[in-house]
């Protein structure tokens, strides 16, 4: 196995299973390596003998041809989902010691697919940031430059895959923060279409946003891991009963009768010289595949911020009132009321940005603001989701900058949350229209540092972005 | 002074609905388990679990709203109704806000002057219950989810009752279709059928509504109607002094029989409904509201009417019968059962079951159903009294037995030789002897101690050990007596 060099699931599948391509061996050198870059900060928990344990298992698996579609995948999944008997802290001081009682949907099929979990990673508090620094364990550094951000919210999970701490890991993408820390570190991250993998288990921030979706270093293992974790789930209410398709046999290379779409709104000034030459290399690549490119125009683009921000904070003021103190979590020891436990424990147990968002969706919710705020932009969401529908009957996907930097400086945007949340100015308009993007590796700036850049899809057609993200990606090889 | 002033009630109900498992998870909605033993992680609310919807829900609402004629929503939408409080664990409540599922339908009541009145229902809508908070422990508040997520029904009325009796007839309405529907049990004491009241007084003529106050905590019938009169009066006094009432929420202390005012700060909620993200909309399309419709079963107040005129019952029997369903079914059982079906042997069936079984069943808390008189046993007891097999007093010991053993009538009767005496010649035998034997007694009765009449009839029954035919007994007797003269 290599130890500099990002490792996929089929240099795995490629080399004759031996003492020193066993599992085991994998497993090992991750953990090996997780110890060597401890500053990263990228888990919450590491679960060593387990997973060496499971790796020993399934090499014997391995060894009996009993081979499941993950087997000897290693994944580390972002600690805002659930493992059963595993703390489970969404790194939120509220949820330091909670340990939760049940798999979330996805991590039952990653265990029944064989595939090896090292560890709980890092992130945003309640997958609340775009930096990785609202962490309470502490922030995460971009394993590429350590002092830069990794991006957030699911910080740990990019750098995980970043660092060579696993072959791959699962995110959660609300306004996202898969494809911008993906972006950041130079690395796959795909954002499945709403619906499409299962929310059960998935400690909810924003209920009609949150999508579960997967880093990797390249897109045919974020195939596989989507491959297994996609699916109806009768847990799920919202979850979508179409049926998940083989996404590896259709990642043929033929882009020949592709059209894809630039929305001009996503091209202006603000953005990057670097990366708007980047992009245009990789448009006139993808012309010499066959593709046909057509500028469109997305109207509503730049009412996406203020939408989003009512509507997801909305949603999270009613999702985290459970942590209470009264029944699980973080109680105040300071309280003689019961007002009192659930003012002092919550004051205590979240963190700034977590109550920034509760109490800007509390206010949008109050009588009186509703229908100026919470409807308004219910409205405005259907508009942007009428924007991308009606430009979705031209082209076949669109392609846009996955940030408008690439990773900026440790503490630079921290304490100004405005210009934090213009981070993720090209994303979040994914996530009101509910559609499935993926960002890729697009070459690097001057200061040596990944850009990514964004394919987005229509709804349920995650096949064609990986499609294309694997000709893209074979043609930097 | 009351009569210058017209009272204004509309009454919030909620009925637990008789699914077997919760709204939003597949635990039992068992009633007195042990307590936090019918939970799970989704119950619990433990951060990342989704609810999904119990479909059975969807149908109870539909029957309710199809039965107070509402029109059923093609799509309605659940909402969440956010609120802290240590039983609540998620933070909100899953409920309907804008959309319910069930709107604009009306029940009818019956007012004591024997006219009817229409009470419109405002809306039907889905909710799921708290859990219960135990305060009265010398520890701290303990809570008890186990009724977390159970389903709830709220139906919201009209502000259209002008008297505490009214809110009473209209709750008694609503209690006996959501039994006669089998959604819910209807137990007030139990709280799986509860009550609040908005309520308000105005001068007679005046067009619009004065300030109301909500009335909770009201869980038993005659609690309901006990604190609608004191919020009534409380409301009127207050006018009078020249005072105003003030908009406020008052919970009904039946041990004192007052109504105290709840911390205006607990009383203070804004609620911030909003759809629940979580939940897809329930979408009921004909095909499904049709497959309801004819599973409604026939409602109490049209059984009434049809008692009255199909078997020539009283009202008041009819009445008695119909309260509740299982009563009227194992009335009707009954008379399908006759042999001898008429206006008399209906009454009969009517007064037995009014008189013998509810008073079994009122003593022993039990229902109707789990008795061991089964309905085709009572009708050959009533047949065996109509045809004058045996009579009316060796029926009831022949009843207790059935009560006891559930034997069939007429095994009891030939098991304890019970045929009534009716053979007149026989009889007359019997009198003869008694009367030869008690001259004196003779004497006097044809004196004109009428009464005495008792004495020989006691007598003939102490030698036929109750069986004589009274009405035979008392024919040759009088016949024997008087003929002497
Ligand atoms: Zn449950």
């Amino acid at each position: 196995m290599h130890s500099v060099s990002s490792y996929s699931y089929d240099d795995f599948l490629n080399q004759t299973p031996d003492n020193n391509n066993s599992v085991l061996n994998i497993v090992e050198k991750y953990l090996k390596n997780i110890e060597l870059r401890k500053n990263i900060n990228a888990f919450t928990e590491v679960y060593n003998e387990e997973s060496i344990a499971n790796a020993k298992k399934t090499d014997q698996e391995l060894k009996s041809n009993n081979k499941k579609k993950l087997s000897g995948f290693v994944i580390a999944v972002k600690d805002i989902i659930s493992i059963e008997g595993k703390k489970l802290t969404c790194a939120s001081k509220i949820l330091k010691d909670f340990t939760s009682l049940y798999d979330a949907t996805v991590i039952k099929k990653l265990k029944d697919a064989d595939a090896i979990i090292i560890g709980k990673t890092n992130c945003d508090e309640f997958a609340m940031g775009s930096s990785g620094e609202n962490s309470s364990i502490g922030k995460t550094l971009n394993p590429v430059n350590e002092a830069k951000v990794p991006g957030g919210s699911s910080s740990g999970s990019a750098a995980a895959v970043a660092a060579n701490f696993s072959m791959g890991s699962l995110g959660t993408d609300t306004g996202g923060s898969i494809r911008q820390p993906a972006g950041f570190c130079g690395i796959v991250g795909l954002k499945p279409t709403y619906g499409r993998v299962s929310r059960y288990g998935l400690v909810a921030f924003a209920s009609s946003f949150d999508q579960i979706g997967p880093f990797a270093n390249n897109s045919r293992d974020a195939a596989r891991i989507l491959e297994v974790i996609a699916g109806h789930d009768p847990l799920d209410s919202t979850s979508a009963n179409i049926p998940v398709p083989n996404y590896l046999e259709k990642m043929n290379g033929d882009l020949k009768n592709l059209k894809i779409g630039l929305p001009k709104e996503y091209f202006d000034d603000s953005l990057n010289p670097e990366i708007k030459k980047s992009i245009e290399l990789k448009i006139e690549f993808l012309k010499s595949k066959g593709v046909k490119f057509v500028e469109v125009s997305l109207p509503h683009t730049e009412y996406t911020i203020p939408a989003y921000y009512i509507l997801t904070t909305a949603e999270a003021s009613s999702n985290l009132a459970r942590y209470d103190g009264a029944r699980y979590g973080h109680r105040s020891k300071n309280s003689n009321t019961m007002e009192e436990m659930f003012v002092n424990s919550r004051s205590e147990g979240f963190g700034n940005e977590v109550k920034r968002r509760i109490m800007l969706g509390t206010y949008v919710l109050s009588s009186g603001y509703y229908d100026a705020y919470y409807k308004k932009a219910q409205k405005v969401r259907r508009l942007i989701q009428k924007d991308f529908l009606d430009v979705f009957k031209n082209v076949d996907c669109l392609l846009t900058p996955t940030s408008p930097t690439t990773a900026f400086n440790l503490g630079e945007k921290t304490k100004n949350p405005l210009e934090m949340y213009l981070s993720d100015i090209y994303t979040v308009s994914v996530n009101l229209a509910g559609l499935p993007a993926i960002s890729i590796p697009s070459g690097k700036d001057k200061n040596n540092l990944p850009i990514g850049i964004q394919l987005i899809g229509k709804h349920f057609d995650e096949q064609t972005l990986l499609k294309i993200a694997d000709v893209c990606e074979n043609n930097l090889n | 002074m009351e009569l210058k002033y017209e009272t204004i009630i509309g009454l919030e109900v909620h009925c637990q609905l008789l699914t077997k498992t919760k709204a939003f998870c597949s635990c039992p909605t068992t009633f007195g388990s042990l307590p936090n033993s019918n939970v799970c992680p989704i119950c619990l609310g433990m951060p990342g679990v989704l609810p999904v919807l119990n479909k059975q829900i969807v149908d109870f609402t539909i029957l309710m709203g199809l039965a107070t004629n509402c029109t059923i929503s093609n799509k309605s939408i659940f909402a969440r109704k956010n609120y802290f409080y240590p039983d609540l664990p998620k933070g909100y409540q899953i409920s309907q806000f804008e959309n319910p599922i069930c709107s604009k339908g009306f029940i009818e009541i019956e007012l004591e002057n024997n006219s009817t009145k229409i009470i419109g229902i405002t809306r039907i809508h889905m909710e799921e219950d708290a859990g219960k908070s135990i305060h009265d422990l010398d520890i701290d508040t303990l809570v008890d989810v186990n009724r977390c997520g159970v389903p709830l029904i709220e139906i919201v009325s009209e502000p259209e009752m002008r008297s505490s009796k009214e809110a009473f007839k209209y709750l008694s309405a609503i209690k006996q279709i959501v039994t006669y529907l089998g959604i819910c049990d209807g137990n007030m004491e139990e709280g799986s059928l509860r009550c609040d009241a908005n309520v308000s007084v105005r001068k007679i003529g005046e067009n619009n509504f004065r300030t109301k106050t909500e009335v909770k905590n009201m869980n038993s019938f005659r609690n309901v109607e006990r604190a609608l009169e004191f919020e009534i009066e409380r409301q009127i006094n207050l006018y009078e002094k020249g005072e105003s009432v003030i908009h406020q929420t008052l919970l009904w202390d039946a041990n004192k029989n007052v109504a105290i005012p709840m911390r205006s700060k607990e009383d203070a909620h804004d609620y911030r409904y909003f759809p629940d993200p979580d939940l897809v909309k329930v979408e009921v399309d004909e095909k499904w509201i049709n497959e309801i419709k004819k599973t409604i079963p026939e409602l109490p107040s049209k059984k009434l009417k049809r008692f009255i005129t199909e078997f020539s019952l009283p009202k008041y029997d009819s009445e008695v019968l119909t309260t509740e369903r299982d009563v009227a079914e194992y009335f009707e059982e009954t008379i399908k059962n006759l042999n001898l079906k008429n206006p008399e042997t209906f009454k009969l069936a009517s007064n037995w079951i009014m008189t013998e079984l509810l008073r079994v069943i009122k003593e022993e808390k039990v229902s109707i159903r789990l008795l061991k008189v089964l309905p085709i046993n009572l009708a050959e007891l009533i047949d065996a009294i109509s045809n004058g097999k045996i009579s009316g007093k060796i029926a009831k010991d022949i009843f207790a037995e059935m009560l006891l053993r559930g034997e069939k009538p007429d095994v009891i009767i030939n098991k304890k030789g019970l045929i009534q005496l009716s053979d007149e010649s026989e009889i007359e035998k019997i009198i003869t002897k008694i009367l030869d034997e008690n001259p004196e007694v003779v004497v006097k009765f044809r004196e004109g101690k009428k009464q005495l009449i008792g004495f020989f009839v006691g007598e003939v029954m102490k030698l036929t050990s109750g069986k004589a035919n009274p009405k035979i007994v008392n024919q040759i007797l009088l016949k024997k007596l008087n003929n002497a003269n």
